[in-house]
């Protein structure tokens, strides 16, 4: 005991970022236990993303060659077979939207103690405290974890990818696979169409703060007078107001522009995965605590009703 | 089939708010009906407007103030409600297990053959409520759905679950199920008027934990909040002061200077 499990994510044949960060939380997990980091690597070409993952400060991996891609089914019975192999103290799995369809699970199961979405932890005295956001990114939290052993979903962009080429031994590992009553019969993509709002140098983004449909207008104009393309946070698009492949973040486009514009926008954590690369980032919002001020470079704290038709004005 | 949603009464920060130990301060704060959950309210009712629904449930825990998020539910076509508190919840910090504890012993209860779910309380974000109780339970789930076609005679629902990026896995799950609905699955209806009205007279079972055969033992938490804190900013934000004008003015030169002009 005192070892960490990580558990990786893949699809359609690739290991996704967050496997790599999650060696980085893993790492330092395992060092403040003073354990071995040992990784699972479920479905697909396990021995490829085997060698992906061996990197300085693994310990061993597990491959568990069952399927080709996610079934969390699958995953559970993985995991489940892993832990009752090392005994870990800790499970660690992405906070994607994958990780939550099985850590959850797992953590009921064995009966683990679960804290999802975490950015941080702290292992002192034999007692596990973590850190999380609430109330839309508004505060932050520390959370203390009773119990010896527990169950972490990580977020995101978080942590470090692991560098360099490691000296893990790699193991195979048999698991039957259950039967399941879930069954993937396919992807698809979606948000396609005639914008491809990535190519733009200059984004105007809208979100909630606009209120009705009908203002729209006065983003558009926005946009037009700026040469620039609309782009927006997720419930306009859940609203039907604009398209799917207008929406920037976690579930829609990942954007890089010159400069992008969020106008009423929180800037929530989904969003802000899809355009904290931007260049030069300018947030227009009536709440002075919005998250989204913390990754801007240029802020009006003001009603957007009031800047942006005075903002249209400066460039006609 | 009987379909029963799990709602959450949910507090957002207003703009200036007070932290208060380890929470904002209830004056601060505005509650009203998870955001995901009223998509999974729409979604029972629209099972129930198409026949195959007999009954939608919703089932909160919370405290009496949170009648009035449930009502709402009610408003928008729910048949009945349970909110279920005790005291043994006052001041805690509920992880997902304990609240699992409590649905399980609601759905032991009603026997639904489809659980909805919200994909996360906006202000906790655990995000792992719906997918725990399924594993409780014994039913399947699929979680984070943003599109539902619904095969009773078949047994199953058809669903797509968005994953990252633009990409929809499209999952057949066996009924029982429990499913977690993503925010644009449907179009949720405002509550009209009749439907305020007659939310009045449906029934809201309150219950304790005795009433569903649990000990506050059951659902002790293995979470404690211990701080609660504005986050450091690491922004070196530029923000922009003056009037509407005046800052729209400044907020142009800075745009110009980064090449941007139509
Ligand atoms: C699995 C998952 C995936 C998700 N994927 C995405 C995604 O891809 N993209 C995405 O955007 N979201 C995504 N979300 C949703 C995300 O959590 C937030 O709910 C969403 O980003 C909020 O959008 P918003 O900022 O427009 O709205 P809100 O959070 O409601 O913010 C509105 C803002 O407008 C401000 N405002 C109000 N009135 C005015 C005014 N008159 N002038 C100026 N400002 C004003 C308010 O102060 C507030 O900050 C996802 C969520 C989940 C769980
Ligand atoms: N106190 C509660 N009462 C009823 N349902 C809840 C409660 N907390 C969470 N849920 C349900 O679980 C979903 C996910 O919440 P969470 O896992 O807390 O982020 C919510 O959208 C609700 O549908």
């Amino acid at each position: 005991m005192s070892d960490v499990l990580v558990v990786s994510e893949h699809r359609r044949g690739e290991l996704r970022d967050v496997s790599l960060e999650l060696l980085t939380a893993g790492r330092e997990l395992a060092d403040a236990l003073g354990g071995d980091l040992h990784v699972g690597v479920v479905a697909g070409d396990v021995e490829r993303f085997a060698d992906e993952l061996n990197r300085p400060g693994v310990d061993r991996i597990h491959t568990v060659e069952n399927g080709e891609e996610f079934d969390h089914t699958v995953y559970a019975a993985a995991v489940d077979t892993l832990v009752d192999r090392i005994d870990p103290t800790a499970v660690l799995t992405p906070n994607s939207v994958n990780g939550l369809d099985y850590a959850p699970a797992i953590a009921e199961r064995l009966d683990l103690p679960l804290v999802t979405d975490v950015l941080g932890f702290a292992y002192d005295d034999d007692s596990l405290t973590v850190t999380r956001e609430m109330y839309g990114s508004k505060v932050e939290t520390t959370v203390a974890v009773e119990g010896d052993r527990f169950c972490l979903t990580a977020r995101g962009g978080e942590f470090a990818p692991a560098e360099g080429v490691g000296d893990a031994e790699v193991e195979a590992v048999d698991v039957e696979t259950p039967e399941s009553g879930a069954r993937v019969k396919g992807f698809e993509e979606v948000g396609g169409g005639d914008v491809d709002i990535a190519d733009a140098d200059v984004l105007v983004s809208v979100g909630r703060g606009i209120g009705e449909e009908e203002n729209l207008e006065l983003v558009e104009e926005l946009a037009d007078a700026l040469g620039a393309t609309l782009s927006s946070s997720r419930p306009i698009v859940d609203n039907g107001w604009l398209p799917k492949n207008r929406q920037v973040g976690q579930s829609g486009k990942v954007v890089t522009p010159d400069v992008y514009i969020a106008v009423g926008i929180s800037g929530a954590v989904q969003h802000v995965a899809g355009m904290k690369g931007s260049e030069t980032i300018v947030a227009i919002n009536t709440d002075p605590n919005a998250p989204i001020f913390d990754i801007a470079d240029y802020g009006i704290v003001g009603d957007l009703f009031d800047v942006v038709p005075e903002l249209i004005a400066e460039f006609e | 089939m009987k379909v029963l949603v799990t709602v959450k009464e949910v507090g957002e920060a207003d703009d200036d708010f007070e932290i208060e130990g380890t929470d904002i301060a209830a004056s601060d704060l505005e509650y009203d009906l998870n955001e995901w959950d009223d998509y999974a309210v729409e979604a029972g009712v629209q099972l129930a407007e198409a026949g195959i629904a007999d009954e939608v449930v919703a089932v909160t825990i919370g405290p009496e103030r949170a009648e009035e998020t449930i009502r709402m539910a009610l408003a928008k076509g729910a048949d009945r409600a349970v909110r279920v508190w005790d005291d043994a919840f006052e001041g805690t910090f509920a992880d997902v297990s304990s609240k699992v504890d409590v649905l399980e012993a609601v759905v032991d209860e009603e026997e639904p053959e489809l659980v909805l779910s919200g994909v996360q309380a906006a202000d906790t974000a655990f995000g792992a409520t719906g997918v725990a109780l399924a594993e409780r339970i014994g039913f399947d789930h699929a979680a984070v759905v943003n599109d539902l076609d619904l095969d009773a005679d078949a047994g199953v629902a058809n669903v797509h679950r968005e994953l990252e990026g633009g990409i929809e896995e499209l999952t057949e799950v066996d009924l029982p199920a429990v499913l977690t609905v993503q925010t644009g699955l449907n179009e949720p209806r405002y509550a009209s008027l009749r439907g305020i009205r007659q939310a009045q007279r449906k029934e809201i079972a309150a219950k304790d934990l005795g009433d569903l055969g649990l000990t506050p033992a059951d659902v002790e938490s293995a979470l404690t909040l211990t701080e609660m804190y504005e986050p450091e900013s690491d922004s070196d934000a530029e923000i922009i002061e003056g009037d509407a004008g005046e800052a729209a003015g400044r907020l142009a030169d800075v745009l110009r200077e980064k090449g941007v002009d139509a």
